[in-house]
Order: structure tokens, then C-alpha cells, then sequence
């Protein structure tokens, strides 16, 4: 049972999506496990076959515990002396470099990527890779993901096939089940496949389910008690991980308003002249200004490990989004730097969506690197968070709001926004978070190059 | 559309985006993104959908007309 996040003790495993003897490759998503949270999708750590499947659906266990064993082949397994069945690994430990390997070659090869000439049998992977149509890393997910890239339509540069895409694709046609939908049609016997989702993108909701196995609504009194009782464990969860980041950390705090003035105008043309489903929000302007504030000031951007600062692999932008029943989750964005704001907004839309849905990654809840809270559409002017251990630092964005400002010696109204970083003081000082939130300010004077 | 199906459509989509909240509860002069604790990815969700089932641009100088169900059926309606 893999840690889902630093807060996370134990977990219930929901279902297996591989059987003995099963190829499977590292990253592939082989469980559902239901955390206190939400149910997240488990990716495998290893390249191989699967042995035995060791613990059952629907029982909880603690972090560690064997869960099924996976017999090493090929490149992944020559590193190990003898070919035996090796365990899954108990926690994620590495933050995963490996794993996220291909997104190094990307970047510099996104912008041109080739749209495939819609070929007559460009269907199969192998073809299609013929073809070259995205960039190495899209093509690597689509593969991973089983997408075929001739039928995705693309809406990056020119027509590129972005990660985000592919995603959508692969989202599109899978089933998007709300946890405690998921775990009421366990209980009830009900086949997922069958039932019609009536929720946003098609997701499973419970009243879906309950519909499908013909059960009325006095079933709804225990539902509600399982609704409680999730949102009692989640609180103890943020609980237990909030109160250890500030017993163990020493938070240090800075604060900068920023002139969102060009930002927004340039937001507002650019929306305005682009097609509804293209259109941005400041959110993801602030998100993409951050995540190459942090690329800027790499001190930033890890984690805080066995009394030293580890630098993350790559920028992996967490973002906190609150769940509609209570409660909230930080996955992250994966390689966010490297994306442009339409990209970045595509996948800020994906991750929330899935959220909420009861769709994440394994990955995407523990390769965080610094964390944005963003609490400007709940109104408030500013927020000063609190770090996600073992994260050093945590920006937050309050409202954009019209202000009185001075510019040139002229008093005028602009919008503005507070930015705010709580930072690590065993990693940092105050003069490196000080550069952190000069650089998010001076990026966004300039939108047009984000 | 006439401001009763305007109306009607707002409804649908709401509880499409916000599946959580309620619109037959709403006020009529009620601020939508308060009331259903609509973030502003939600509410671009909201305005896509609005604009595919209407069949005309929505642009986000139009957003202050979608602010409550009465002014929201009102521009829909509208010309």
C-alpha cells in the first residue's frame, strides 16, 4: 500500500484492475485505492508480471503492506541480482525522477510537433508512432494510456496534440465514478459498467447507482452516515498533516501586491479573440507565472528530507482544490513549468474535474513540489497558507480586485492581487522567498511571454 | 428561447456544473456564483455550456448579465 500523499496511514483497496499474470508496466494504473480522502488511482512501480495479488478488494490495510507481488522482466529486472518475485514497493520513496523521465525531452520538442496526416490505418500505436503526430512525451502517454492519437483532436500550437489531450481522451472513455458511488455499488452488487452517470462529464454519482440496483431513497440514512463519516476522516487527515507542518516547521512569511493591469488586459484581449473552449482564466496566468518563479528559484521547489533540502526533479505544480463535500485535496500538475498557459489551463481543468470526480493519480498526489492555494474566488484578499510537509513552501493568491495605485507618479485604479509565500526556514531565508515573489511579479508584467 | 426557457436552461446547466447545490432553491435576484459556491473554472464550465445550448458567443464582458437566474434569462432571451 503505497503513501497517497504524506497524510495518508492506511488504505482500502477498492478493486484490482490486473489479474495474475498480467503485463504490466511502471506507471501503468493497476488499483483503486480509497483513502480518507477520496479514491485515487494506484500506479504500478515496477515493470513486469503480476504474481499474486495479495491483499482483496474492500479490505483496509496500513501503508506498507504488501499488496501484490510483481515478478521483474526485461530492462527493469537487470538491475536485480535474481529474478524473484519482487514486492511492490512499500512507499513511493524516490520522488520518482524515473518515472517522469520522458517529460525531459518534451519541451523543446512541443512547439513544432507534427499533426498526423489523418492516414488510412494510422490507428495502431506502432503506426501512428510512425507518423510522429505530438511530441515524444504525449506520445509516450498516449501509448501508456492505450489513446489513439489520430482520432485525438489537438488544441495546442498549431494544431499540436497536447498531454492534456490525450488525457481527455483517455478520461472520456473510461468510467468516472464518485467514491462513494464506487463503494456503494461494491456494496450493493452493482456493475459500474452498466450504470448510466448522471453527473458532470457523465461521472457515477451515488444516486445513479442506488437507481441502477433499485434501491429507494430510505437507503439514503446510511448513505448520509457514510458521507459524515468521510468527512470526519478527511478533517482528521488535514488535521493530523496541518498540525505537523506547523509543530515541525518554522514558517517564514512574505507578501507582495501585484499590478495585474497588463495582465488582465492582455488576458481579456486574448480571450476575446479566441474561441470560448480556448479562453483563460487569471488563475492559470498566476499558476504559470509560479511555476517559472519556482524553475527561477529552484530553493523553493522540493522537499525538506532527513534535515536537508532535496531539490524537485521537475516543477510539479500542487494545487488546492476543495471538494464539494467538505474538505480539500493538493494534487499537482505535473511538469507544469514546461507548459504553456493554455496547457496549463487544460490541465488545471482536468485536475479539478477529477477531483472532484474521484479520479486522480497515485502520482499526482505525492509529486508535489510546492503547492498554490488560490482562495481569490471565495473573495478574500489574501492568504497565507500552511506548508504540505514534507513541501518547503506554499504560495497563495487572494482576490483580483480594482484598487487605487500609483504608477508613474499618477494615482489610477488597477487590478491587484496579494500574493503570499510561507516558506521553510530551515530550507530558506527570507532573502531567497523575497526573490521567489519578485519573480512571479515580474513575470506577470509581462503576460505575453508566459 | 422565451425567459421561461431561459430560465429552465440556466437551471439544467447549473445543476450539471454544481451537482451539489440546488438552483430550484435559488432566489431569483440571488447571485449565482455565491449561492452555489461556483469557483471560476465552474463558472467557465457554466458559460460554455450556456453558450453551446444558445448557440451565441458569450464573452466575459457579458459575465455581469449572468450574475443572477433573472438577469442570466434576460440575456439569453434577449436579442
Amino acid at each position: 500500500m503505497p503513501a497517497l500523499g504524506a497524510d495518508m496511514d492506511e488504505g482500502t483497496l477498492v478493486e484490482w484492475l490486473v489479474k495474475p499474470g498480467d503485463q504490466i508496466r511502471k506507471g501503468e494504473i493497476i488499483a483503486v485505492v480509497d483513502t480518507a480522502k477520496s479514491a485515487i488511482e494506484v500506479e504500478s512501480f515496477h515493470t513486469g508480471t503480476v504474481g499474486q495479488l495479495v491483499v482483496p478488494a474492500g479490505q483496509t490495510v496500513p501503508v506498507g503492506t504488501v499488496m501484490a507481488t510483481i515478478t521483474g522482466t526485461g530492462a527493469e529486472a537487470a538491475g536485480q541480482p535474481t529474478a524473484k518475485p519482487k514486492a511492490a514497493k512499500p512507499k513511493p520513496a524516490k520522488r520518482a525522477p524515473a518515472k517522469r523521465a520522458p517529460a525531459k525531452r518534451a519541451p523543446a520538442k512541443r512547439a513544432p510537433a507534427k499533426r498526423a496526416p489523418a492516414k488510412p490505418g494510422a490507428a495502431k500505436p506502432q503506426e501512428a508512432a510512425a507518423v510522429l503526430p505530438g511530441s515524444p512525451l504525449v506520445r509516450h502517454e498516449a501509448e501508456q494510456l492505450g489513446v489513439d492519437l489520430a482520432a485525438v483532436h489537438g488544441s495546442g500550437r498549431g494544431g499540436a496534440i497536447t498531454r492534456g489531450d490525450v488525457e481527455r481522451a483517455a478520461t472520456a472513455r473510461r468510467l468516472r465514478v464518485t467514491p462513494l458511488a464506487r463503494r456503494l455499488a461494491a456494496e450493493l452488487g452493482v456493475d459500474l459498467a452498466a450504470v448510466t452517470g448522471s453527473g458532470p462529464g457523465g461521472a457515477i454519482r451515488e444516486a445513479d447507482v442506488r437507481q441502477a440496483a433499485g434501491v429507494r431513497a430510505p437507503a439514503a440514512q446510511p448513505a448520509r452516515a457514510g458521507t459524515a463519516e468521510r468527512a470526519g476522516a478527511m478533517r482528521q487527515t488535514i488535521a493530523r498533516l496541518m498540525a505537523r507542518s506547523k509543530r515541525e516547521i518554522p514558517h517564514y512569511y512574505l507578501s507582495n501586491t501585484v499590478d495585474l493591469g497588463t495582465a488582465m488586459a492582455w488576458l481579456r484581449e486574448r480571450n476575446r479573440s479566441l474561441d470560448m473552449s480556448d479562453r483563460l482564466v487569471p488563475a492559470a496566468l498566476l499558476l504559470r507565472a509560479t511555476a517559472l518563479a519556482a524553475r527561477q528559484v529552484p530553493q523553493l521547489n522540493g522537499y525538506w528530507e532527513q534535515d536537508h533540502f532535496v531539490p524537485g526533479p521537475a516543477v510539479h505544480l500542487g494545487v488546492a482544490i476543495s471538494l464539494r463535500g467538505g474538505g480539500l485535496i493538493t494534487p499537482a500538475i505535473h511538469d507544469a513549468d514546461g507548459l504553456p498557459p493554455g496547457e496549463l489551463m487544460a490541465s488545471l481543468r482536468d485536475l479539478v474535474t477529477r477531483a472532484r470526480a474521484g479520479r486522480l493519480r497515485g502520482s499526482e498526489l505525492t509529486d508535489a513540489t510546492i503547492t498554490v492555494t488560490n482562495l481569490g474566488d471565495q473573495g478574500v484578499e489574501s492568504v497565507t497558507g500552511v506548508i504540505y510537509p514534507p513541501q518547503v513552501a506554499l504560495v497563495g493568491f487572494g482576490k483580483v480586485a480594482d484598487r487605487p495605485w500609483a504608477v508613474g507618479g499618477l494615482l489610477g485604479v488597477r487590478p491587484v492581487v496579494v500574493t503570499t509565500l510561507a516558506a521553510d526556514h530551515r530550507a530558506t531565508d527570507g532573502y531567497t522567498g523575497a526573490r521567489f515573489l519578485s519573480s512571479i511579479d515580474d513575470l506577470l508584467q509581462r503576460p505575453e511571454e508566459l | 428561447m422565451t425567459t421561461e426557457q431561459a430560465r429552465q436552461t440556466i437551471k439544467d446547466i447549473l445543476r450539471e456544473v454544481a451537482p451539489d447545490g440546488d438552483p430550484d432553491t435559488l432566489g431569483d435576484d440571488a447571485d449565482l456564483r455565491g449561492s452555489l459556491e461556483l469557483d471560476s473554472l465552474d463558472f467557465l464550465n457554466f458559460v460554455e455550456e450556456l453558450s453551446k445550448r444558445s448557440g451565441r458567443r458569450i464573452d466575459e464582458d457579458d459575465y455581469p448579465q449572468l450574475a443572477t437566474l433573472a438577469s442570466g434569462a434576460k440575456f439569453l432571451a434577449g436579442p
